[in-house]
């Protein structure tokens, strides 16, 4: 087992690095005031063909592999949160469905401007009462001729509004539990699809996170995505390969406070030497490091997974979990180390600790995971 | 139109240290960038690549390592690559340089030779020139912008206190500054396709047509007899003056410093 | 054709609009040095057109010769008619020694030149010293960004071509009413593809430089007390033609703006040259400017952390001192 990376993954991580250092690391502090979506950004990552790596050339992607885009997802996240999520949830949950799922037609309508970044995505599952559980899906599609008509709503939609493409799932057959949900591709600007409350919150604000909103909401058959009462399994099976961008995302966190940190204790000067003298300091740095490290081995080898293996749920949720729980636990410490500097807003770490809070909860707490790993192993 | 950019692979000496105890430069660990001068003088390159459809070929001389820059340079968009390399080809000063390149750049087609200005390492910005004198062909050098009518290329070339608009007619090189424009960025799929399905063309000593006397060692008539670090920063000198003697003693520092 | 064929020190001297370059007299400052060591003189060389006049210049400050090449096609400067030129003293006159002003123009025509001379150049050179075991000439450097200096030798081949960085060599004391020993020399321009048109030229009027670009700063900081104390900065930085950057404080307190702010949650800059003023050297601050070259502080407080990143550190008022260091610099660059 080689644990070298190949040299078109060492380029690639230096492009993004690159990118991530000059073109997002000085807008992430005024992304994170403003709670504004970083256009600016998302338009040169378009142009650089950040939002379809993974995805064949013939459909406009990048043809490289889930880890390129893991990589990519890792060294935004490094150096602002808010734009490494932008990229995860376009790719994972909104392109991956399509392609995975999507008929030629579709693939050719939907998954083209997706990958070649003409046009922004996002997936719309959770509702108000339909968290963990998915299942408990309100919001009903109910045929009529050549239609299906949406009603209900989504909330915590990540690129809601800002988004071009929506995969969002709908009951169709209530009776028939998760074998009766569906799968739909959604475009804004349909009529009956809008947009309510866009949520404040803790971190990744400058996430553009919205409740969708479907009121008689008309959408043809043919953007069913999969089949009529496959929509669950669409769901779950987009959700894992969501999970290795969110775990990318979490262990940029991490890597980023980290960094921030060894640079910091550095310099800071307490009882005539620098704090990175004090065996305290060091011994916590070192657990941070090897835990960062872990995560980033569970991530790459989940990403991986997704395109070597036929099944990688299992290694999805681990490196989801455990990237996770080490970004919360490592900017936390980050803080610390930094002292009251660190709680202020001149330095980046607290931003790093309140963004890192929801790579525990979304796309699958990590009660979920728990669940998904114990299921696997028991 | 056919554009022939030639590349080094050369240390960041902006990232080079100096050893606190030896006085001596910490190699080690130093990344490798294409030349900024060169990169820009790429960028000019494939920037006529997308409005006029040109074909962008890059080369460089250097060891086998320098491979890595040609990628770089494919990544971001140039169509071939030739890497010149070989032991006989080393120690050679600029003028062995130039006259190796030349050689190598003879076996190809250009209408445009684009250079950098200068390299971050050597900092002599001779190669250019002496690579068009070499093939005989005109060189505008401290080029800032380019752009090409019909046969000809209008140059802005910079001087000290002034720009000239120069009109030169192809073949001929030109030196790019390195303000000349933001380079762009590599894409993802064109790493992969540099790394996975483009090939370098490997130019050995037998490869060119050029005279012993002319390359390497042997074909440089300067040499270093010495080379030693910069004077290792002392610790910092404080003092207490009054404002007179204060702005007296700032200017002496100045004028030792050859800053005034 | 031997090594000893070649004599002479010879030095090209730069003009422009018909006003002879500064380094030029720099270059004949040094070239006498050298001349009187190898037991020979130093030559001026002048190009350009209805520039006859310029000769007496140049003598003024210790050519022994002056070679004129007065001609149309050398009236601006453009590659081949001036490397035709040069080539063709060369090939004339022999000399051993010929030196160059590393100047945009001096870094252009230089290696040209000696690529067909099929010779020897060095480059940038900032120290020039004659080998008194084989009267070779020394000619010692910058290398690797400024990193290491080294020095070099052309042992074999004729002339030994350097190009010499202007401000660093020094000129002689001008000789008032002094005559040129004159020789007019002209190839013959036969325009060929080398050849290239000027088109138009455009003077610089010089503009707002990003601080990140600049060579020399004169940064403020709390210690500048007021937005008005800050024309006290840009006076000094105009006289020395740095830019003004500073400390957040300052950005905060309204005195300079955003794009000025060196530091943490600023700008890290790089110059050649950083004046400290009224800076503290909070840690913010140090991140964004220590990697300076060369960093001058002006700070009332002995106490204050910059100086422990200073190479220079000058306990005092800065808004006593900086005015005299304008006048100062006005003074010398007056002068030059």
């Amino acid at each position: 087992m080689d644990f070298t990376l190949s040299k078109e993954h060492e380029m690639a991580r230096t492009l993004f690095r690159d990118f991530a250092e000059k073109e997002v690391k000085p807008l992430a502090q005024e992304v994170d005031e403003t709670e504004q979506f970083p256009t600016g950004t998302v338009v040169k990552m378009k142009k650089l063909g950040f939002m379809g790596i993974p995805v064949p050339k013939e459909y406009g992607g990048q043809g490289c592999d889930t880890l390129t885009y893991a990589m990519c997802v890792e060294e935004l996240s490094k150096v602002c949160g808010t734009t490494g999520v932008i990229v995860s949830a376009h790719t994972s949950l909104c392109a991956e469905p399509i392609k995975k799922f999507g008929t030629d037609e579709q693939k050719q309508k939907y998954l083209i401007p997706l990958a070649n970044g003409e046009k922004l995505g996002a997936f719309g599952l959770t509702e108000p009462g339909a968290g963990t559980d998915a299942a408990g899906q309100q919001t009903k599609a109910i045929p009529d001729g050549d239609d299906y008509i949406i009603n209900g709503s989504k909330i915590f939609i990540t690129n809601g509004k800002e988004a071009d493409i929506y995969v969002i799932f709908a009951m169709t057959d209530k009776s028939k539990g998760t074998k009766g949900i569906t799968a739909f591709i959604l475009e804004k600007g349909t009529p009956g699809f809008t947009f309510g409350t866009k949520e404040k919150k803790m971190g990744i604000r400058g996430s553009s996170t919205y409740e969708l909103i479907f009121t008689d909401c008309r959408v043809p058959k043919t953007n069913m995505l999969g089949q009529e009462g496959k929509g669950f399994g669409i769901a779950m099976t987009t959700l894992d390969g969501g999970r290795i961008g969110i775990a990318a995302q979490a262990l940029g966190l991490a890597a980023g406070a980290l960094e921030s940190t060894i640079a910091y204790v550095k310099e800071r000067k307490q009882f005539g030497r620098t704090i990175a003298q004090f065996q305290n300091t060091q011994f916590q740095i070192a657990d941070m490091s090897m835990k960062v490290e872990a995560a980033r081995l569970l991530v790459y080898k989940a990403a991986i997974a997704k395109d070597t293996q036929k099944k990688f749920s299992l290694e999805a949720a681990m490196a989801k979990l455990y990237a996770s729980e080490v970004a919360m636990e490592v900017t936390t410490k980050a803080v610390q180390l930094h002292g009251g500097y660190g709680y202020t807003r001149e330095y980046d770490v607290e931003r790093m600790m309140r963004d890192a809070k929801i790579t525990e909860i979304y796309e699958g707490t990590s009660e979920v995971q728990r669940m998904v790993i114990s299921a696997a192993v028991l | 139109m056919k554009i022939v950019v030639c590349i080094k692979q050369v240390p960041d000496t902006n990232e080079v240290k100096l050893d606190p105890v030896t006085g001596t430069l910490i190699r080690d660990g130093v990344p490798s960038i294409i030349n900024p001068d060169d990169k820009a003088g790429l960028e000019a390159a494939l920037t006529l690549k997308d409005s006029i459809g040109a074909e962008v070929a890059v080369i460089t001389m250097g060891p086998p390592q320098a491979d890595a820059v040609l990628r770089e340079a494919m990544a971001m968009g140039a169509d071939t690559a030739y890497l010149v390399t070989d032991r006989a080809f080393g120690g050679a000063d600029t003028l062995a340089t130039s006259t190796t390149l030349a050689a190598a750049i003879k076996k190809l087609d250009y209408d445009l030779i684009i250079t950098g200005r200068q390299a971050i390492d050597g900092d002599t910005a001779q190669v250019g020139p002496q690579i068009a004198e070499h093939l005989n062909i005109p060189n505008v050098s401290y080029a800032e912008d380019i752009k090409v009518e019909g046969n000809s290329v209008i140059i802005k070339r910079q001087y000290e206190d002034r720009y000239h608009t120069v009109k030169v007619q192809m073949p001929c090189l030109i030196t790019a500054l390195g303000e000349m424009n933001q380079p762009r960025y590599m894409t993802p799929g064109g790493i992969f396709d540099a790394i996975r399905e483009k090939q370098v063309t490997v130019w050995n000593r037998p490869d060119l047509d050029v005279a012993d006397e002319a390359i390497g060692l042997k074909g440089s008539p300067t040499k270093v007899a010495q080379s030693f670090p910069k004077s290792v920063k002392a610790a910092g000198v404080k003092v207490t003056l009054d404002p007179e003697e204060s702005a007296d003693y700032i200017m002496e520092r100045l004028k030792e410093k050859f800053i005034i | 054709m031997s090594l000893q064929d070649f004599k002479g020190v010879f030095i090209f001297a730069q003009q422009v609009d018909c006003q002879v370059s500064g380094v030029s007299f720099e270059l004949i400052g040094k070239g006498k040095e050298l001349a009187a060591q190898l037991g020979t003189e130093v030559t001026a060389v002048i190009l350009g057109s209805g520039i006859t006049g310029l000769a007496d210049d140049l003598a003024a400050y210790g050519a022994d010769k002056v070679i004129v090449v007065d001609d149309p096609e050398l009236k601006e400067y453009t590659t081949e008619p001036y490397a035709h030129a040069v080539y063709s003293v060369i090939e004339k006159y022999k000399p051993e020694v010929f030196l160059f002003g590393a100047t945009a123009i001096g870094r252009d025509l230089a290696p040209r030149v000696s690529a067909r001379a099929k010779t020897g150049l060095t480059a940038d050179c900032t120290k020039l010293e004659v080998d008194a075991e084989n009267n070779n000439l020394r000619m010692t450097r910058p290398a690797f960004g400024g990193n290491i200096m080294a020095t070099i030798v052309c042992p074999d081949n004729r002339p030994q071509m350097a190009t010499v960085r202007p401000g660093v060599m020094q000129k002689i004391k001008k000789i008032q009413g002094a005559k040129a020993n004159v020789e007019t020399f002209n190839p013959g321009f036969t325009k060929d593809s080398k050849y290239v048109e000027v088109l138009d030229i455009i003077k610089k009027i010089s503009d707002k430089i990003d601080i990140m670009d600049a060579k020399i700063l004169v940064s403020g900081g709390r210690g500048v007390g007021s937005k008005e104390n800050f024309s006290i900065l840009q006076d000094f930085a105009d006289s020395m033609g740095a830019t003004v950057s500073s400390s957040r404080a300052s950005v905060d307190a309204g005195w300079t703006e955003k794009d000025q702010q060196v530091g943490q949650t600023g700008k890290t800059v790089r110059p050649n040259l950083y004046f400290a003023i009224g800076i503290s050297g909070a840690i913010q601050h140090l991140a964004g400017m220590e990697e300076s070259d060369l960093i001058i502080a002006i700070n009332k407080d002995a106490t204050a952390p910059i100086f422990d990143v200073a190479d220079y550190g000058i306990v005092g008022d800065f808004s006593k001192i900086v005015p005299l260091l304008t006048e100062q610099m006005k003074s010398a660059k007056a002068a030059k």
